[in-house]
């Protein structure tokens, strides 16, 4: 089923598109910290917001223009005209851990430690957004996938359980579901934020965003489960795997579950949306992910600041651009894995 | 013999798609239907029966059908080069249908007054008590306290009571030819008897031409005084009811009316149709 | 059909009930309450500290405290507002009309625009103009409403158009009735439009998928038989067909609106339940986001119920009452 949904996915022009993007996206988000010039707490007073650097052939080789500050009020930087500094690449940089264990000196590419390449800009504080734009994006891109991952669990566990045994539990899920669902999603969202961030540390935030989020989301997968159980329940193979003695348990892994499979992806894929959009209103609302670290809610929180605005620093809104195309990604992937899956799903989903 | 029949198909010929995929559903097939005449168009499904039906408006949509050849006189004009504007007018007045589905066929979100109502001011603008109007087709139908019915949605009718509202719909505008797309098929045995002994009465009554469209000879003696017997968009047999039931020209209208049970003939197993027969049959 | 919505306001009582101890038990899960920056401060005595904890019940165990908030509530009593030195029911008098007014402009604004586009891209399938919403609708879907918020400030600020936030302008009281409406309008104009925006792709493409069934259904050959005109058909016998799934997305649609309006709020600086909201959480006013929390999920209750009579008048063949 799933080799053979890759393969279909591989016939289609827009697939192939979708899943070669969103792959590139991720192998980013894997190496940000090696592409990206800077760690992204890494600040520099003397430069906040920098205009994005200008990249320049000379000499045979990259550089990058030097600029000059011209009145801080304004933060207007002007371009030197005869300075510019060399890029490096694979340049030697303050030491740094990747993925938190392997210890590492170098970074893609860089500049002497006197200047500094900002391709889009610095923020309020000089650090480099380009940088953060990566780092940030691990956030937005890894959000969704185990948000949907949780939920999946808990609502197929749930809801097909509920389906299959039917009675009280159903009963008392269901009702569960239903309050869940009167309450205004981000309503909910800041109660429980309001309630557990104390047993939270920053670090940990992220783990609490996905918490919520996925406490938010189970709800509804589980009801669509249960309905799909229900339906699947009194098909003939379901009584005769009955009649052959075999536990609910098994009879749910191996019998209901992949004939829910089809269903339960293009679902999946079209909720990442939902738990990226999640994040990024969070972060930008700041009850999010926290300073120092990063994501793009965040950094578009900051875009919020009519210093920004007024001064027309657009490329803080960058990363708007990022949620923009990863979301129009797994959108258009989504449609694709529908297509595929049951054509008739069209107007169901 | 009339002078001249109220509807002639000629040489009519219609496809549906193009070029090599092209299916050719009817093949250049000629009938005529006279004032006051009842004809029976017999044939299994995909015999291209229904397409010449809703051909004869042009209900089929373009694409994927396509007119390829012949004409259709009506009153002796030719429905397949008329325009849009000319066609409505006798789309409901002169030719109006029944169809297959009476449950899909009204639509389930208006009244049966609506519906009615919506034909008879479109094609009779001069009558002013329109409820009146409906009321009278209602009753015309066999349905009692028509009154009471008239807030009615399709979806509270039975079967048999919404097929009897499609009737009254079509013949509320006086239509000159009734064409009934196998209107009893989806009905239960008992129901279909009355609704064909209500057509029977009505064209006794109205004295419209009716072409009805079957594909069981067993409905076919009761109404028809002709019988046109379709083949894979092929006429294979024309002639008087009478004269083709008891005497079967055509192996395929042999094969056809030995499909319909009988009583006292408990030994005869009910045949099933060879094509490859009759097809043979065809070739010249 | 009375029966039908008295049954359903009944069920949302343990609804409600349910809403509301789980708010409160998450409320009194977080340390601190509204008095803690007050302790901070030394000049505060402990006994005008004790006093207040007192009169707000906030010594007592929170199940305790849940059953006294239960019983002022019976007396639309939401508690007293820390913040704004207020009762919360005044609070929440003045923002959630604001809130239920943005909602019902922005339904009105994306329904409005959907229902004629999906309409023309079933009828035109797979012609350009097909392509170009199908386009629109998914570039709509994927921007952060949010992010369209906050470039539409920034829109206003540059330009001057539009005003940068709030409901009224400042000399709203000095202006003459039909003034004044259009000065709400002014005010409503950006915040509607990005509201609305993200809905619209939704319900354009259910409207389109529904049109496109309908289309071809019996009775749109039936009314064709009968010689209507293809307007005729399409308005009449199509439409109102192919709004009843749309009727039914009502319902979740309330939900999405309330959470959008949140941050549309908070961006655009309309004084809305959603700011309300927001802005009590940071301050730890814990009656007023309570009281918030059960307003908007009585809106979207009530929205629910609505939704589900309007779809019974548009639909005849659903009827609750047997």
């Amino acid at each position: 089923m799933t080799s053979n949904l890759f393969r279909q996915i591989l016939q289609r022009p827009t697939g192939v598109l979708c899943a070669a993007l969103l792959a590139v996206l991720y192998l980013i988000a894997i190496f940000a910290a090696v592409i990206s010039p800077y760690a992204p707490s890494d600040q520099n007073l003397a430069k906040t917001y920098h205009p994005p650097t200008g990249l320049v052939w000379h000499d045979g080789r990259l550089c990058v223009r030097v600029y000059k500050l011209v009145d801080p009020t304004e933060a207007l930087y002007r371009a030197e005209p005869d300075r510019l500094a060399p890029v490096h690449f694979w340049a030697k940089s303050a030491p740094y851990k990747l993925w938190g264990f392997i210890p590492m000196e170098h970074r893609l590419f860089g500049v002497d430690s006197a200047e500094r390449i900002y391709l889009l800009g610095s923020d309020s504080t000089g650090r480099d957004v380009f940088s953060r734009l990566l780092y940030g994006s691990q956030v937005s891109l890894s959000i969704g996938l185990i948000g949907i991952f949780i939920t999946t669990v808990i609502g197929v566990t749930v809801g097909g359980l509920s389906g299959y045994f039917g009675g009280p539990l159903d009963n008392v899920t269901m009702r569960l579901t239903e309050l869940l669902m009167a309450v205004p999603d981000l309503y909910l969202i800041i109660a429980l934020r309001a309630a557990l961030s104390a047993y939270f540390d920053s670090g940990q935030i992220f783990l609490l965003i996905v918490g919520i989020l996925s406490f938010i989301g189970w709800s509804g997968t589980a009801r669509v489960i249960r309905g799909l159980t229900l339906s699947l329940r009194n098909r003939p193979f379901i009584h005769a795997a009955e009649a052959l003695g075999q536990t609910p348990f098994v009879i749910l892994w191996k019998h209901l579950f992949p004939n829910l499979l089809g269903y339960l992806i293009v679902t999946s894929t079209l909720s990442i949306p939902g738990y990226i959009l999640g994040e990024a209103a969070l972060s930008f609302l700041g009850i999010g992910i926290q300073e120092p670290s990063t994501s793009w809610g965040l950094m578009l929180s900051q875009a919020q600041d009519m210093k920004v605005f007024m001064l027309n620093f657009w490329w803080l809104l960058t990363p708007g651009l990022a949620i923009f195309v990863t979301v129009i990604l797994f959108n258009a992937l989504g449609d694709v894995l529908r297509d595929i899956v049951d054509p008739k799903l069209k107007t169901q989903v | 013999m009339c002078a001249t029949p109220l509807l002639e198909v000629r040489n009519l010929a219609i496809d549906f798609g193009r070029g090599e995929n092209a299916t050719h559903a009817v093949k250049g097939i000629s009938f005529t239907i006279a004032d006051g005449e009842t004809v029976a168009v017999v044939g299994e499904s995909g015999s291209g029966k229904s397409v010449t039906a809703l051909s004869l408006t042009r209900l089929l949509p373009t694409p994927p059908a396509r007119y390829v050849g012949g004409e259709i006189l009506f009153n002796g004009r030719n429905t397949l080069t008329l325009s849009g504007d000319e066609l409505r007018p006798m789309r409901g007045k002169q030719i109006a249908y029944i169809f297959q589905e009476p449950g899909t066929s009204l639509n389930p979100v208006f009244t049966i007054e609506f519906q009615i109502a919506e034909a008879i001011r479109l094609h009779r603008p001069e009558v002013k008590d329109v409820r009146g109007e409906v009321v009278r087709a209602l009753d015309l139908v066999g349905i009692r306290d028509p009154e009471k019915r008239l807030g009615d949605y399709p979806h509270q009718l039975s079967g048999g009571m919404q097929q009897r509202v499609m009737i009254a719909m079509a013949l509320a505008c006086h239509p000159k030819l009734l064409v009934a797309d196998e209107p009893t098929t989806a009905l239960d045995v008992t129901i279909q008897k009355q609704i064909m002994d209500l057509l029977r009465e009505l064209k006794g009554r109205l004295g419209m031409s009716i072409m009805l469209i079957t594909h069981n000879f067993g409905i076919v003696a009761d109404i028809a005084d002709r019988v046109v017997v379709m083949f894979r968009g092929h006429i294979v047999e024309e002639g008087k009811t009478a004269d083709v039931l008891r005497n079967p020209q055509h192996p395929y209208t042999r094969a056809l009316i030995d499909c319909v049970p009988r009583l006292g003939q408990k030994q005869r197993r009910l045949k099933a149709i060879d094509h490859a027969e009759i097809e043979a049959l065809l070739k010249p | 059909m009375k029966t039908y919505i008295f049954k359903r306001l009944l069920t949302m009582i343990p609804m409600l009930l349910g809403v509301t101890f789980l708010v409160f038990l998450l409320m009194s899960l977080s340390p601190g309450d509204f008095l803690t920056p007050i302790k901070a401060q030394r000049d505060i005595s402990a006994e005008y500290i004790r006093q207040l904890e007192a009169e707000f019940g906030l010594n007592r165990p929170w199940y305790v405290q849940y059953f006294l908030w239960l019983k002022n509530l019976l007396h639309l009593d939401f508690g007293y507002s820390w913040t704004y030195k207020i009762p919360v029911v005044q609070l929440l008098a003045q923002r959630a009309p604001c809130t239920l007014l943005l909602s019902i402009t922005s339904l009105i604004f994306s329904w409005a625009v959907a229902i004629p586009l999906g309409v023309l891209a079933a009828v035109y399938k797979g012609s350009i103009f097909d392509k170009i919403s199908a386009f629109l609708a998914y570039t709509t879907l994927s921007v952060p409403g949010f992010f369209l918020a906050l470039v539409a400030v920034y829109f206003a600020a540059r330009t001057g158009w539009f005003p940068t936030g709030g409901l009224t302008s400042i000399d709203h009281d000095y202006l003459s009735f039909p003034e004044r409406i259009l000065d709400y309008a002014h005010h409503l104009f950006l915040p509607t439009l990005i509201l609305g925006i993200g809905g619209i792709a939704g319900l354009m493409r259910i409207m389109r998928t529904s049109t496109l069934d309908v289309i071809h259904a019996d009775y749109v050959m039936t009314a064709r038989a009968k010689g209507l005109g293809e307007r005729a058909i399409l308005f009449r016998h199509v439409l109102r067909n192919a709004i009843n799934p749309l009727v039914t997305t009502l319902g979740f649609a309330f939900s999405g609106l309330l959470s959008g309006a949140l941050l549309v709020e908070n961006v655009m600086n309309y004084p809305g339940l959603g700011q309300l909201v927001y802005q009590a959480f940071l301050r730890k006013d814990q009656f007023v986001v309570l009281g918030a929390v059960v307003l908007g999920s009585v809106m979207l209750i009530v929205g629910n119920l609505l939704a589900d009579l309007l779809l019974a008048w548009t639909d005849p063949r659903i009827r609750y009452d047997k």
